[in-house]
Order: C-alpha cells, then structure tokens, then sequence
C-alpha cells in the first residue's frame, strides 16, 4: 500500500503538513501558543513519517505524476525510496528534538520564527520526496529563503553579512545546477500519453533524467555544473567558507537546522542527481572528489585542533565529517554507500546533540571560548555526561552509531585506495585530539567566574539529550534497520556503473 | 486593432476632458475605467480573432494571438499601475488629465510597435511611443532635474530616431521588392547584401538605444532618475517591453533567416548589458537609479529572447514582460510613498509597514528570480531558450552569474528593510490606503500565480495563429 487515499500520499502529508502549519504559525500572537502549536506539528509529522516506513514500498520512483505545468512536461511528481524514507524520517525527528530543546529560547516575533522553521521543514521534505527535477529545483531554493529570513533576523552581531554570503554562495551554485537541469531536459525525449499523442516535447521526470545517454563530453561538464552546486551544500572543500561564520552567526535552532538536515541535502542530491545521470563523468572525476574530499577532511580537522571557539569547532568537525560522507559516495563501492546512508542519519541526530550543548553553555556563561570555560561537571554532571556519550559517537568510538557508518565508509575507501585511506584515516586521530581537548578544556578542572554559577540542564533538554544518547548505544548496536531500508536504493545507484 | 483605436480615443477623451474637468481626481477615475473598457475589448479580439472595426489596414498591420497576448499584459499591467499609482499622478502637477491623454497615447503607440507589418508602421509607433515621453519626463516643471532629464531624452531619443530612417531608407533602397513590408525584405541567401546589413545595424543600433541596451544605455539612469517616479515606472517597465516587443518582432520577420549573421552583434549587446548593468547598480545608494540600472541588467536577460528566436522564448517574453512590469510597478509604487529614496530609507520599514516590507520583498525576489514567483521563471524560459538555440553556451553561464550579482542589491533593500532599525522613530508609520495595500496584494499574488501556474498565460500565445 503505497498511499493512504486515492487522493493523498504519505509524502504529501509529509510536504503539505508543515507548509500549512507554518502559514498558520504566521497568524498566531501569543509565543506559548505558537510554541506548542510547531512542538505539535513538528511531533505529528514525525508520527506521519515513521507510520510511512511501514507503508510505502521500494518501487515508489515510478509514481503518477500530477500534471503542473504541461506545456514543459513538468510535473508534481512525488515518492519515497529508501534514500527519501531515511531523510524524510531525519527531517521528521529532527524539528521536534530541535523546538523541545530550544523550548525556552525567547525570540522576538516567534510567531514569524516557527513559521520560517515549519517552512523550512517543507522545503527539505520536498527536496526529498520530489521525482521531477523542476520541482527539486524549486524545493531546494524554498528550503534556503526561509533559512536566510532566519538567520539574518534572529543571529548574532555579524548575522546579516555572513547569512548572505551563505546565500551567495548557495544561489550561485543552484543557478550553475539551474544552466545544467535546463540542457539536461533539452536532451529528454519526447513525453506521450496513454493514446499515443504528444503531450510535450522533453520531460523533468527522475526517469527521464535516468534515461538519458549522454555523451563523455557532455557528462563532463555538466557533472560540475551540478557537483558545485551540491558541493557548496554539503560543503566540500573548497566550497565551505560560508559554513564556520553561518554556524557561529546563526540562531542556535537554526544552526541545528542547517548542520542537522541541510547539509545532507546535498549528500541526498548527489546520491538522487549527480552520480546516476553522470555515471561516466563520476568515474572521470572520482580521484578529483574525493581528493577534495580528503583533503578538506584533513584541513578542517587541523583547523578545528586551533579553534577556540566551540560553535566554530564543531562547525570545522562538521566539515570533516561530510567530506568523508562525500568520498565514500564517490567511491562507489557498495559497503561504502551503506555507510553513508546510516551515517547521514546518525550525523544528522548526533549534532544536533552538541549544539544543544554548546546553545546551554552560551546561554549560561554567555561566552564560547574554550579558553574562558573550565570545570562545567562539577556544576552539571548530567549534561557533562550526556555530552560525553554523543562526543565518543562524534570520533566515532565502537557501540556508537557514528563506528558503524565510519567503519563501512572507510571499507569503501579502502576498497578504491589504501592511501587515501590512510590520509583520511588520520582525521579520526584529529578527531580524538580536538573533541577530547574540548571535554577536558570545557567541564574539567578548575570553575572559574564564568561557570560558577553554572546551572544544570531543564528536564526539557535532559530528555532530547538522552533520546539522542539513547539512540547512539541503539544504532551503534543494532544498525540492521537502516541497511534493511536503503538496501534497494544502494543497489539501484550501483547498478548505473555496471 | 481595438486597443490602437479605443487608446487613441480614450486619449483625445482625457485630453479634451481637461479642459472641462477642474477636479483632480475624476480623470484618475476615468482612465482607470477607460482602460479596463480597452482591455476588455482586447480580450474580446484575443478571445474571437475579430476587432470591432473591420478596416482594410493593406496587412500594413498584422495581429495573431501573439502579439494580442502581448497587448493584453501591457494592457494589464497599465491598469495594475494606473491602480496603484494612479492617485500619485496629482502629486506631480496640475494636469492631471493631459498626463493619462499622454500614456493612453504611449499605450496606442505600444499597440502599434506590437502589430506593424511594415517599417513605416514601426517607425510611426515608435514615435507615438516616445513623443509624449520626452512631455512627460519634463513634466515636473520646476524640478531641474526633470528639465535636464526631459532635453536628454529628447535628444537621444530623436537621435536614434535618425538613426532608425536611415537604416529604414537603406533597406527600402538595398531591397529589389521596392515595399517597406518587413517579410517582403531580401535580405539574401547565406550573404546579405551590403545596403541591408548597413541598414539591419543602423536598425539594431536605434532599437538597441530605445531599449536601453549596453552601449547604447546612457540615457537610461538620468532619465530615470530625473523624470518623476510615477512616469519612470511607467517607462521603465511597460514603455521598454514594448519597445522590445517591436524589436524582436522586427528582426525575427526581417531577418530571422539570417540570423547567424547577426547573432554575434546580439551576443556582444546582450554580454555588455548583462555585465554593465548588474555590475553598476550595485554601486547605487539611491533606490531610484538601481531600478534604472535594473532595468538595464533586466533588458540584458530579454535579449536572449533576440538570441533565441524560438516558440520558448516568445513564451519567455511574454513571461518576461509580465514578471519584470508587475513587480518594478510594484516596487515603484512603494517607492513613491517613501520619504527617502536612498537604501537607508527602507531601513526598519518592515515594522512600520508590515504588508509593504512584504509584497515589496515578493517583488524583489521576482527580480531576483527565486522559484514560486514569475521572475524565476521568466528567466527561466529565457535560459531555456537560449540553450535550445545551441550556439555560445558560456552566454548563459554569464547570464546567471549576473543573475546572483543581482541578488547583492535586490537583497539590500530586503535587508534594511527587514534586519536594520529605522533612524528615526518619531513618524513610525505613515498613512497607507487600504485599497493601495489591497492592490499590492493582488499584484504580489498575481505573481506567485504565475510563478507555479504559467501556462494560464502561456496557453493564449497559441489559442489561433
């Protein structure tokens, strides 16, 4: 059973759900309405998307398409394969972590707040559910306006300047994809109707696009007018100079958002887009991406070992980790790609984890600096706790759920380069030596003025946390679920090179 | 046909209505009711392929659902300014009559430009198109400015004028078929033959100066910025779609058959424009001359249509006319009520006039051409266009490079609008009409209408040939 109704399927409700919600947000006055109103939503939708695991099938790539605009061929075309169940379900579970966690942050105008952040969920659960490349395109713009509204309104002294350099960098880059979706429709063939009438010329359908048969030449170039634009998302060196000020600047719900789901945004349309349209230019270029890739790892883990300031520690941290999600999907290997799968899920609920953290901490002592702060457990021993969990699972320590994904990932690396393996393999040692320098520098030895009056987290912050802590030892134990639902996706984007 | 004679009467109507009518605000009144009369009317043609006038015109004027399509959004669009900037026309002087007698003229000559089948016909809307600009550019009598912006226009405006019979005369002469009727010109076989292609130049130049395309631009940010506001959004959008209507439809009937001779010469003005245009209003403080300067970065994206020449970019036109007039008359509007015209002047003004920071943000975007409004895909076709065509591929990754240089300034007023506080909060809001809010309202929508739905105005470019 792959829809509810005749009318309404599950990924409309995923899409449709939180735009109405946001909408309605806009009008509500009082900040306890508008709050309970999005937690509400926010845990509906997530009930709506783990109910969806259970009733939407692998083979939902080839669902009707609701006609939209004709005369192009484009359609309102949506379905939930593997890759799309695991993100919908990312994106379902993170918004209620992120609006219980942040339940006590005030902002000014929070009706508008939750509204941009219920728009936002809309955005990315259309990047996610969409099969028509037009209708991606659209998604993945409305995924970043509301983000931009938030993140210049509601962050920090030097918010307006960094958020638009982050969405100068990611227009640039989606209108670079926009010149490559366009030529690729232009090649599509002709779309006919059940009577054999010609309805329009080209196509946007995923179909389609997996149809095609592009030259060498033509996969070549076009491969970069895409990769740019998904690399500057994810972001890959060296595309990520937005990433460390957007994440320092921006309200701490919206960091979450950004680091948590956005990102994988571009992971998703790497692995949906990129490498099944341009298998040949994949194969050209995988050197050059995971060259990036590797070198971005090592780079921003050498500069996170520098960094003084928590949110741009774990902003660089960030950076290294989806550089190796990025090397792995390129080298194409099938124990590699299962890797990244489990691994966009557990990054996603894991950095959420430290954010909440790092959102406490500036709140209570109203700084950043790791050298300013000392002694935190003796003041809260709960929160140190929890924090140490989800840091083991960020150096991906065995039984956390962060092991099996990087594992699996380093196995695909293996299998295209034992050196690059080795090169790579040095950013878990960088790793150990920033997140431990941190724990130790942060909530070890002596308090000071600052974390004297440290107080522990609220129940509220308690219970996300040890759901996310919960969900570590789970996944790191028992990660069978997840290979289970992407199985068939992994297995359609490696049959394109065969 | 409906529309060149219904705007040329509902003209002499105002104008006579003048010197009867001492109270302001009734010609706002009946041009608004005018005009509607002449869009109905041209629905009517649109819709059953007959005007109300049978006249032997010798096909010296030609309509298609084409160009009635086109009519209807210039017609649209007029009445959407007329309702929202209408009342703003007292504010410049005291004719108030005379000054909707010159766009109701403006209109007829836009109507014109849009169905002629021979240069003359051209020639003669394109005069009727600018003779009352050069009146109403200058008329804020008093205001330097104005005065200056009025004698530059005049004189650039009957120099390329000039320029356009010369060109016309050496087709006539160079053109062995002896007649001015566009498809009727030679222009040769692989070759063209030496007059006419001194005379296409001498065409494209003129063209190239009434729309404003880099190099031939100008004229355009002192002109736009001395004239007054009203009449710089009347000019600036519905005025220069026209003149490319004419352009385009000029070069594709003359000479589309050539065009590989001459796509180079549009490569180069369509590069020049893009890059000038974008790159300069972002150096511009006052709000005025960035949507000059806009304007001009705009033109460099409509010329693909030139580029092109193909079904999506006639879509793409009219996409492009209609996305491009609805918002800048929209943002125009605005523009008008503030006290300040400069970037700072927008600052904080999202909490003085909610509803005005908004729509003026939905315009702004559409500029832009970010998805779900009708600017994205606008440039959209456009781009399409262009790569259906084939040829100079890199002309398409310029363009959208220029398209995000065009963010930093559309983005600015954004941000002052929405993330800066106001300088002064003693006059923290102004009164607004509520049916001035209500049209914004319904220019925004019709935005976004057209920016998921299309084909609701598409679909008319084909309803009979």
């Amino acid at each position: 059973m792959d829809k509810l109704s005749a009318w309404v399927t599950f990924p409309d409700l995923l899409i449709w759900l939180p735009l109405v919600a946001g909408l309605v947000s806009f009008t509500l006055q009082k900040e306890k309405q508008v709050k309970l109103w999005s937690l509400a939503i926010s845990v509906i939708i997530m009930v709506v998307s783990v109910t969806s695991l259970f009733y939407t099938n692998n083979h939902a790539l080839n669902a009707a398409p609701w006609k939209w605009i004709t005369s192009l061929g484009a359609g309102y075309t949506i379905g939930l394969d593997g890759l799309g169940r695991i993100l919908t379900l990312l994106t379902a579970v993170a918004f209620p972590l992120i609006f219980g966690s942040t339940y006590r942050n005030t902002y000014k105008d929070s009706n508008v707040f939750y509204g941009l952040m219920l728009l936002t969920q809309a955005g990315l659960m259309g990047v996610f559910c969409t099969l028509d490349v037009l209708a991606f395109y659209f998604f993945w713009e409305l995924a970043l306006i509301p983000v931009y509204f938030l993140c210049s309104r509601w962050g920090g002294e030097k918010r307006i300047a960094a958020t638009f350099k982050f969405f100068i960098y990611t227009f640039t880059g989606s209108l670079l994809m926009l010149v490559g979706i366009i030529y690729l429709y232009l090649q599509t063939a002709p779309v006919y109707d059940n009577a054999g009438t010609l309805i329009s010329q080209h196509s946007f359908s995923i179909s389609s696009m997996y149809a095609l048969h592009l030259t060498g030449h033509q996969q070549n170039w076009l491969f970069w007018l895409f990769f740019i634009a998904f690399a500057i998302k994810m972001p890959v060196f060296p595309f990520h100079t937005w990433q460390p000020d957007t994440y320092e600047q921006a309200p701490a719900a919206a960091t979450m958002v950004l680091s948590g789901v956005m990102v994988k945004m571009g992971i998703f349309a790497v692995l949906r887009w990129l490498i099944p349209v341009f298998p040949l230019a994949t194969i050209q270029f995988e050197y050059v991406v995971i060259g990036l890739s590797v070198f971005g790892m090592l780079y921003a883990s050498l500069i996170a070992m520098r960094q003084d300031d928590l949110k741009r520690l774990v902003a660089y941290a960030s950076i290294a980790h989806i550089g190796l999600m990025c090397a792995a999907i390129f080298s194409i290997t099938q124990v590699g790609m299962k890797g990244v799968m489990i691994q966009m899920f557990s990054h996603g609920i894991n950095i959420i984890g430290m954010w909440i953290v790092v959102d406490h901490i500036e709140k209570q002592t109203g700084v950043r600096k790791i050298s300013q702060l000392g002694g935190i457990a003796r003041r809260a021993p709960v929160l140190t706790l929890l924090l140490v969990v989800i840091a083991l699972a960020n150096i991906a320590l065995p039984l956390t759920n962060a092991f099996t994904g990087e594992f699996m990932m380093f196995s695909g690396l293996f299998k295209f380069n034992i050196w690059v393996t080795a090169a790579a393999g040095l950013s878990i040692i960088f790793a150990a030596v920033y997140t431990l320098k941190m724990i130790q520098q942060v909530f070890y030895g002596e308090t000071n003025v600052l974390t004297d009056g440290f107080s522990e987290i609220g129940w509220r912050e308690k219970t996300v946390l040890s759901l996310i802590v919960a969900f570590i030892f789970v996944m790191g134990v028992f990660p069978q679920p997840v290979f289970d639902l992407t199985r068939d996706t992994v297995t359609t984007i490696l049959t394109r090179f065969k | 046909m409906n529309a060149i004679l219904l705007t040329a009467i509902w003209g002499v109507v105002l104008m006579l209505a003048g010197a009867f009518i001492r109270n302001k605000r009734t010609p706002v009144y009946l041009a608004i009711a005018g005009l509607t009369g002449i869009l109905v009317a041209n629905c009517i043609e649109l819709k059953t392929g007959e005007a109300f006038f049978i006249m032997d015109v010798k096909d010296m004027l030609h309509t298609n659902s084409f160009n009635l399509t086109f009519l209807t959004v210039v017609l649209g669009c007029t009445l959407i300014f007329f309702l929202l900037s209408g009342r703003d026309f007292e504010k410049v002087g005291v004719n108030v009559s005379e000054y909707f007698a010159l766009v109701f003229f403006v209109l007829c000559g836009i109507s014109i430009a849009a169905t002629f089948n021979t240069l003359l016909m051209l020639f003669i809307g394109i005069e009727i198109i600018s003779i009352p600009l050069f009146i109403l550019t200058g008329s804020d009598k008093r205001n330097l400015k104005s005065n200056e912006a009025a004698l530059k226009y005049f004189l650039m405006g009957v120099f390329s004028t000039g320029i356009m019979l010369m060109g016309i005369a050496f087709i006539y002469g160079g053109n062995d078929s002896g007649s001015f009727y566009i498809n009727h010109i030679n222009a040769g076989a692989g070759k063209m033959l030496p007059m006419i292609a001194i005379g296409m130049v001498l065409l494209m130049v003129s063209m190239s100066f009434k729309v404003s395309a880099a190099p031939f631009h100008f004229w355009t940010p002192d002109v736009y910025d001395g004239a007054p506001a009203v009449f710089t959004s009347f000019m600036a959008t519905i005025v220069k779609v026209g003149a490319f209507f004419a352009f385009i439809r000029l070069f594709e009937n003359s000479f589309g058959k050539v065009q590989d001779q001459w796509q180079k010469l549009i490569v180069i003005l369509t590069a020049s424009t893009l890059l000038i245009g974008n790159l300069t209003a972002v150096f511009q403080q006052s709000v005025k001359r960035m949507l000059a300067y806009s304007s001009i970065a705009q033109a460099g994206f409509m010329l693909f249509a030139l580029f092109a020449m193909n079904e999506k970019a006639k879509e793409g036109l009219i996409l492009y006319s209609a996305a491009y007039s609805l918002a800048t008359i929209g943002l125009f509007a605005i523009l008008v009520k503030m006290k300040d015209y400069t970037v700072e002047g927008f600052n904080g003004l999202a909490k003085q006039q909610p509803l005005l920071a908004l729509t003026a943000t939905i315009f702004l975007l559409s500029l832009t051409g970010i998805p779900l409004t009708a600017g994205f895909l606008a440039k959209f076709y456009m781009l399409m266009a262009a790569l259906q065509n084939g040829h100079h591929k890199w002309l398409v990754i310029l363009a959208v490079l220029c398209a995000a240089i065009s963010a930093f300034y559309y983005f600015r007023i954004i941000q002052a609008m929405y993330f800066r506080e106001a300088a002064n909060k003693e006059n923290d809001s102004w009164p607004i009409s509520a049916s001035f809010k209500a049209m914004l309202v319904v220019t925004a929508a019709i935005i976004i209408l057209l920016g998921i739905f299309p084909d609701i105005l598409l679909d008319w470019i084909y309803y009979y040939i």
